[in-house]
């Protein structure tokens, strides 16, 4: 049972049943899936919800399958996590982590988009799937199409990080580097799904794929206690993420599972790729693409396709957006695995350096609830911190040395970043 | 001059499934101005008026998006390749 009325146009609102198709043909718009919410009222609940299991598919009835979940069935669920010690480290009264770097099976949040996207692509006959990524979709398609039992092709930008690659290339799929960047990728990956007839789960099945990045936000909701949190600062690459949060949020909304309480969200980039931050600052809804050039490899996407769905987004909730320099990145990298004890990549480097200079700026509010989205482990990216790290010593295994080093350490006197600094 | 321009497939309706098309024209905007009076109703889903492209479509010169070139304005030389794509994937 699904409450999915079928595909309909952003722009000219043309219809078209659900199958392997994310434009429109008419005027090249987005397709996005359309729900009967009114058969969902009374019906869809808290109470429904909550009886569910506790993963993704917890919120089965606002996602866009017919069938039973065939991928995903331990994903999701991750940690909202009170960061108590950031709160006092940076002077707010309510900041939470959205931790997606321990999501599973892969450790981003892209486990929820695959979810959705396998099981469609299942549902709709294909026995192959593939993907355009900056690495993070590629491990989780990978993963996913292998429990799966699904072929897998999987296309990334040549020069990514070696934990990004291995972490695809152990599940067995076929890799593919490209000489390029991502939006050449993406653009290869295009007439890919165009000649070869696979499921591409982030092109021609996008309209399915990208309604799973509204789990993100439904779990923020519940694990809050079906609340909103104020601002929600969440990063932009392709734009998929901050407008399904809005989403999110807003069917939560309609349904009257929360209170509308004008929850605000915030684009965070990274300096070296920030084209949809530029069109915010702007007050444009032209996106100029941008050649990438920074060390947050994940969200260097320089032709952002859903980039004009983040400014409405941003602009339609009262949020704004930041970006942050590779210095700040690592800088923030390092005070959340400090502050926090979670490692994140440097796209959540990104979410949180430019949430502190949100706050810092007064375009947050101290004194109102945060939420940061982390949407990426830092286990896979070890290349960033690497040289902005103290490299431990070497001695032999005697007490005098270890003395002489706890001496050092003492006269050093090291800042300690977090609780109680 | 002769140039190739690759038609993706939602408009591939318009060419009788043609996907590459030899066309003559010295810019970007003269070729798909030429492409427009070829083929009925190509006119409307490439451009929102004269001169603007509708927010979605992207062209491509040698791999190099045009907005990176000079737009409609981006000159085409004998042997180019030019490649229409729809800006929504990826991410």
């Amino acid at each position: 049972m699904s409450y999915v009325v079928g595909l309909r146009c952003r722009e000219c609102h043309k219809q078209y049943p659900q199958k392997g198709v994310h434009v429109c043909e008419v005027c090249f718009g987005p397709l996005e899936v359309e729900y009967d919410y009114e058969a969902m009222k009374g019906k869809v609940t808290r109470e429904s919800i909550a009886a569910r299991e506790r993963n993704l598919w917890r919120y089965r009835d606002l996602l866009p399958v017919d069938t039973e979940p065939r991928a995903g069935l331990n994903s999701g669920w991750t940690p909202l996590k009170r960061a108590r010690n950031l709160e006092k480290h940076l002077g707010v009264k309510e900041l939470y982590i959205k931790d997606d770097s321990a999501n599973y099976p892969t450790w981003s949040y892209k486990e929820r988009v695959v979810s959705v996207a396998i099981t469609k692509a299942i549902e709709l006959g294909y026995d192959t799937v593939g993907c355009a990524s900056t690495g993070n979709l590629a491990n989780s398609v990978a993963a996913h199409a292998a429990q799966a039992g699904l072929k897998a092709f999987v296309m990334i930008p040549h020069d990514l990080e070696q934990g990004k690659v291995l972490g695809s290339l152990i599940f067995g799929p076929t890799m593919v580097r490209i000489q390029g960047n991502y939006d050449d990728v993406n653009r290869l990956c295009s007439e890919i799904a165009d000649k070869y007839g696979w499921a591409i789960v982030n092109v021609n099945l996008r309209p399915f794929y990208t309604e799973g990045a509204k789990t993100f936000g439904f779990e923020i909701a519940e694990q809050y206690g079906w609340k909103l949190p104020q601002h929600t600062v969440v990063p932009t690459a392709g734009g998929t993420i901050l407008p399904k949060v809005y989403k999110a949020y807003h069917e939560l909304i309609k349904l009257g599972l929360v209170e509308d309480n004008g929850p605000k969200i915030y684009s965070a980039q990274a300096r070296g790729c920030n084209p949809v931050v530029d069109a915010i600052r702007a007050g444009r809804d032209l996106i100029k693409p941008v050649k990438p050039k920074t060390i947050a490899k994940s969200i260097a996407i320089g032709n952002p396709a859903d980039g004009f769905y983040v400014v409405q987004a941003v602009k339609q909730s009262g949020g704004w957006g930041e970006d942050a320099t590779d210095e700040e990145i690592v800088e923030a990298i390092k005070l959340l695995a400090r502050t926090e004890g979670i490692w994140t990549e440097p796209a959540g480097g990104t979410t949180l350096a430019c949430t502190i200079k949100l706050i810092e700026s007064g375009r947050i509010p101290r004194d109102e609830s945060i939420c940061v989205s982390i949407t990426g482990n830092g286990l896979k990216t070890v290349e960033v911190v690497q040289g902005h790290l103290e490299p431990p010593p070497s001695i032999p295994a005697k007490l005098e040395a270890f003395d002489a080093v706890v001496n050092g350490v003492r006269k050093a006197e090291p800042v300690t970043v977090g609780a109680g600094a | 001059m002769a140039v190739k321009v690759r038609i993706p497939t939602p408009l591939r309706t318009l060419t009788n499934g043609v996907d590459i098309v030899e066309l003559q024209g010295s810019t970007v905007g003269g070729l798909l101005n030429e492409l427009s009076g070829k083929f009925e109703g190509m006119d409307k889903r490439l451009f929102k008026q004269p001169g603007e492209l509708n927010r979605f479509v992207n062209v491509y010169v040698n791999d190099e998006d045009i907005r990176f070139l000079e737009n409609l304005e981006t000159p085409i030389k004998d042997g180019d390749d030019v490649s229409i794509v729809p800006a929504i994937a990826g991410g």
